[in-house]
């Protein structure tokens, strides 16, 4: 298979998670662009498994790592990591936007002031 | 061109154009919608890469946890159904940024690796990744399920209004900062 086509589609997916980070101005959309982001970072790990994985076979681990650390199949254990850690940014970040939209009434992140802290409403 | 390359094509075609729509679609919940269609075609990619657990928690963790979640908040925002007009800024910067990143990126993978043919993967197994994982990988796996626990408190933490940091309360009980 010619790895090229997934490096390249994850290079584009990354390039509409920016734009779509940057042009949105509602918060959920922003992180929808973000899990746009962290899902290009995953198909490109998972891909240079695949593509490294010749480069691997027959390679010295290193002695500061366990044997086997290096062996094929590490891109799809941070992968998975990586979808891990995506699932605990999704939550923490709707629990912020959903207790501001409590208090403000709005998900607008360009709107968002930083130095009212006096008057702000009871929750 | 194999049938992997083509399924890459297609799948890779279906997820950058739905990944596309995601982020000019006027509509709250198509862009939602959309973000499915998108999450569904890279765990296909993963099924063609050979990663075949990597494309099952894909589907299990972001098409049935974090979409689910991400459109429980757009309804509890009171998000309007039809298109709304105001939910994007000036174009320009944000192309230039994006474009520049994305197609930038894409012609640096696509000088270095070319149309090179890559020996196809065997299936990883969910047996072999737990190998790696238990074996390799067992401290960043520690490491990450503390990660968890601790975001799982601090989205409580930051959602209930009972606890919380209190202003001008006298002598109550110990405050957490929120």
């Amino acid at each position: 298979m010619h790895v090229v086509i997934p490096y390249v589609v994850g290079a584009l997916l990354f390039g509409l998670g920016v734009y779509g980070v940057l042009r949105r101005r509602n918060a959920i959309l922003v992180l929808m662009a973000v899990e746009l982001m962290l899902n290009a970072v995953n198909l490109i790990l998972v891909t240079a498994d695949v593509s490294l994985r010749s480069a691997l076979t027959g390679v010295v681990v290193e002695s500061w790592a366990r044997p086997g650390a290096a062996t094929p199949g590490s891109g799809g254990v941070l992968a998975l990591f990586v979808i891990v850690l995506a699932a605990a940014e999704v939550g923490v970040g709707l629990a912020i936007i959903l207790q501001y939209y409590r208090m403000r009434k709005a998900v607008v992140v360009d709107e968002v002031r930083l130095d009212d802290d006096e008057e702000r409403v009871a929750g | 061109m194999t049938v992997a390359d083509v399924l890459l094509l297609a799948l890779g075609a279906l997820a950058v154009g739905s990944g596309a729509l995601v982020v000019t679609s006027s509509h709250l919940v198509r862009s939602g919608l959309y973000l499915v269609v998108s999450l569904g075609a890279i765990a296909g990619l993963y099924l063609v890469l050979g990663a075949e657990l990597v494309a099952w928690v894909q589907i299990l963790v972001y098409v049935g946890a974090v979409v689910v979640l991400l459109l429980f908040a757009v309804m509890l925002t009171r998000a309007p159904i039809g298109p709304s007009a105001d939910l994007d800024r000036p174009a320009l910067p944000a192309a230039l940024i994006g474009g520049g990143a994305g197609l930038g990126l894409a012609a640096l993978f696509a000088d270095a690796f070319r149309w090179v043919r890559y020996a196809a993967p065997e299936p990883g197994t969910a047996e072999r990744v737990g190998e790696q994982i238990f074996g390799a990988w067992v401290l960043p796996f520690e490491v990450i399920s503390i990660l968890l626990l601790s975001a799982l408190v601090g989205a409580i933490v930051l959602s209930r209004p009972d606890i919380g940091a209190r202003v001008d309360t006298p002598a109550g009980e110990p405050e957490v900062p929120a």
